[in-house]
């Protein structure tokens, strides 16, 4: 089968879903749901779409599949931002008040903690795996610590706006910010089809690409405050899913046999759409509210983490 | 024109080039030889830029390397490095294509076709271009590499042990072809090499290093003598003459 035949099968499973999401079992009139359903719907293609772009090219300049953004303790670093300015300013200041303020705030702190975390991880000879993925883990626990130490000490009232800002999640979407996400989207997009080029080349190694012209440092720079925007984004409109993006890359990598970044970003892109818009669908539908979406991906995706670690030890070894 | 001025390179204190200067002659292969850990490979990272020199410059017609725009400098120079690993599944089509990059930025014209097929054919690969590379014994991917930089069509062609995993047929064949590119097309090789048979038969230049200093360079006749070897391997090598070219009987030194 072809990569274009399969990438129109899974655009139509995931129209599929979405029309079933959007349709199915509507109660308390069409003219009130239905709408309601459509923002969700928009807000988990851009999340899906942010989380596939930015782990396949994330795991590019890698140069790995195992390790993404979010298991570096990426999405950690946004809860840690938020509780900062609710125990630094309070949730009455203006860079709570002011939405978008507060997102730019956490996109910035999320680039320099993806920046640093490159200069002294990934840049500096190589590390095995291994090791990369339990300093990540160790990042992730300790930013979680964090959050809760700072939680402890904010007035009760206070941690309640937090939670309420904090615990974003598929049953909790923050369709406020679905406007600016999809400008960032669009955005990264737009720069994605430029550079889309230079990250095929990319996969042929740093000194393949180098030796074709890549100007490898600045390439890999943008590509890191690229891939922490995205992660930036999806975080605020859903909340921190860890390892969707593994999934979802990694399905992408067996499904299409292809170099070409454009089409495992579009592959993972729609199979992140049909997880997630039909997953919610069986969550609202089938368990009827009795499990989250993130519980179920996070199970999944915690699953098939230790497959693909056992995989690669085999490989290795 | 490269010109190769007091380079030095240290990993921790241990420098494992020191003050190396050297002139590639423009249109002539020169052979860069030595025992294993002399700082060869080294020294071509830091010529091809994927190594930062700690003191000293690379200068690619009068310009240093690093001042050159990427692109620009990927039309001019090529490397192979010593061992390739891909990540991806790659045909050895889509391969040796990547070469034409600096030029197509990925959309081949026709004039980049023409070039990625006449790679293929020098490297005999035709018959297998659209396998991929993880269905290639060593040597057949070795082939793909080195056709990808040919593909390159660059001034300079720099290449670290080219001839690893090569059978005899295919090592000779490679010369050969390098030789021709240097004759014909007015290129220029740079190429390490352990076989110092290959180095005598093939090269205008011979630059020995050893613990990361020259300790012999010249045209080839001048370096491929019993006396000059001794120095560079510590090594009795007589060498004989044949047909014209002079061949050492390494086997059985000591
Ligand atoms: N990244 C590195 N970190 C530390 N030491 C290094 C590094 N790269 C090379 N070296 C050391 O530098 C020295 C020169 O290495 P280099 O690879 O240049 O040798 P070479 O002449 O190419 O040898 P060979 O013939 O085995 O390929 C060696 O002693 C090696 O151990
Ligand atoms: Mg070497």
């Amino acid at each position: 089968m072809r990569n274009s035949t399969k990438l129109i099968i899974l655009a139509v499973v995931a129209i599929i879903c979405i029309l079933l999401y959007g349709f199915y079992d509507i109660k308390g009139g069409f003219d009130y749901a239905f709408p309601r359903r459509m923002m969700r719907v928009g807000a988990m293609i851009v999340t899906g779409f942010a989380i596939a772009y930015s782990t396949v090219v994330f795991q590019t300049i890698t140069h790995n599949r195992i390790l993404t953004p979010s298991v570096m303790g990426l999405d950690s670093m946004y809860e840690v931002v938020q509780t900062l300015i609710y125990f630094l300013a309070g949730s009455m200041s203006i860079w709570v008040l002011n939405q978008y303020l507060n997102f730019a705030v956490a996109i910035g702190a999320m680039v320099l903690f993806a920046l640093f975390l490159y200069r002294f991880l990934f840049r500096a000879d190589k590390h095995p795996i291994y090791l990369l993925l339990l300093i990540g883990m160790i990042l992730g626990t300790l930013l979680g610590s964090l959050v809760t130490f700072l939680q402890v000490l904010i007035d009760p009232v206070e941690y309640l706006s937090l939670q309420n800002r904090l615990f974003a999640s598929f049953s909790n979407i923050k369709v406020e910010l679905l406007y600016i996400a999809i400008v960032i989207l669009l955005i990264a997009f737009i720069y994605g089809y430029r550079i889309m080029g230079q990250l095929d080349v990319m996969s042929l190694g740093r000194e393949n690409a180098i030796n074709l012209g890549i100007n490898y440092d600045r390439l890999v720079m943008n590509v890191l405050i690229l891939s922490s925007v995205l992660i930036a984004t999806s975080t605020a409109l859903v909340g921190p899913i860890t390892f969707f993006g593994l999934i979802v890359a990694n399905l992408s990598y067996q499904f299409l046999v292809t170099y070409k970044h454009s089409i495992h970003i579009l592959g993972a892109g729609l199979m992140s759409v049909i997880a997630l818009v039909g997953g919610q669908f069986i969550v609202e539908h089938v368990f009827e509210m009795s499990t989250t979406l993130s519980v179920i991906i996070n199970f999944i995706g915690g699953i098939y983490f230790i497959y693909l670690l056992l995989k690669e030890s085999r490989a290795a070894g | 024109m490269i010109e190769i001025k007091g380079l030095t390179k240290k990993f921790g204190n241990k420098p494992v080039v020191e003050d190396v200067s050297v002139t590639i002659q423009p249109g002539s292969i020169t052979s860069f030889i030595g025992p294993n850990g002399a700082g060869k490979s080294t020294l071509l990272s830091m010529v091809s830029r994927l190594l930062d020199a700690d003191t000293g410059e690379v200068l690619l017609d009068k310009n240093d390397v690093k001042q050159w725009k990427s692109v620009e400098f990927a039309k001019r120079v090529s490397i192979l490095k010593q061992a390739n690993f891909i990540n991806v599944r790659l045909t050895v089509r889509e391969l040796i294509s990547f070469g034409r990059y600096p030029y197509s930025k990925g959309r081949l014209t026709p004039e980049d076709e023409q070039f990625v097929e006449q790679a293929m054919d020098y490297m005999n690969l035709t018959d297998m271009q659209d396998k991929f590379l993880d269905e290639l014994s060593g040597g057949q991917k070795q082939r793909a590499f080195i056709a990808m930089v040919i593909a390159q069509d660059t001034d300079y062609v720099l290449l670290d042990e080219p001839l690893n995993n090569l059978d005899m047929k295919h090592s000779v064949q490679i010369m050969k072809i390098l030789r021709k590119l240097v004759d014909e097309l007015g290129k220029t090789v740079v190429i390490v090499l352990h076989d110092i048979n290959f180095a005598s038969v093939y090269s205008d230049y011979i630059v020995a290093l050893k613990n990361g200093k020259v300790v012999k360079s010249g045209p080839t006749n001048e370096i491929i003598n019993s006396d000059a070897l001794r120095e560079i391997y510590d090594m009795n090598i007589p060498v004989q003459e044949q047909n014209g070219c002079r061949i050492c009987v390494y086997f059985n030194s000591h």
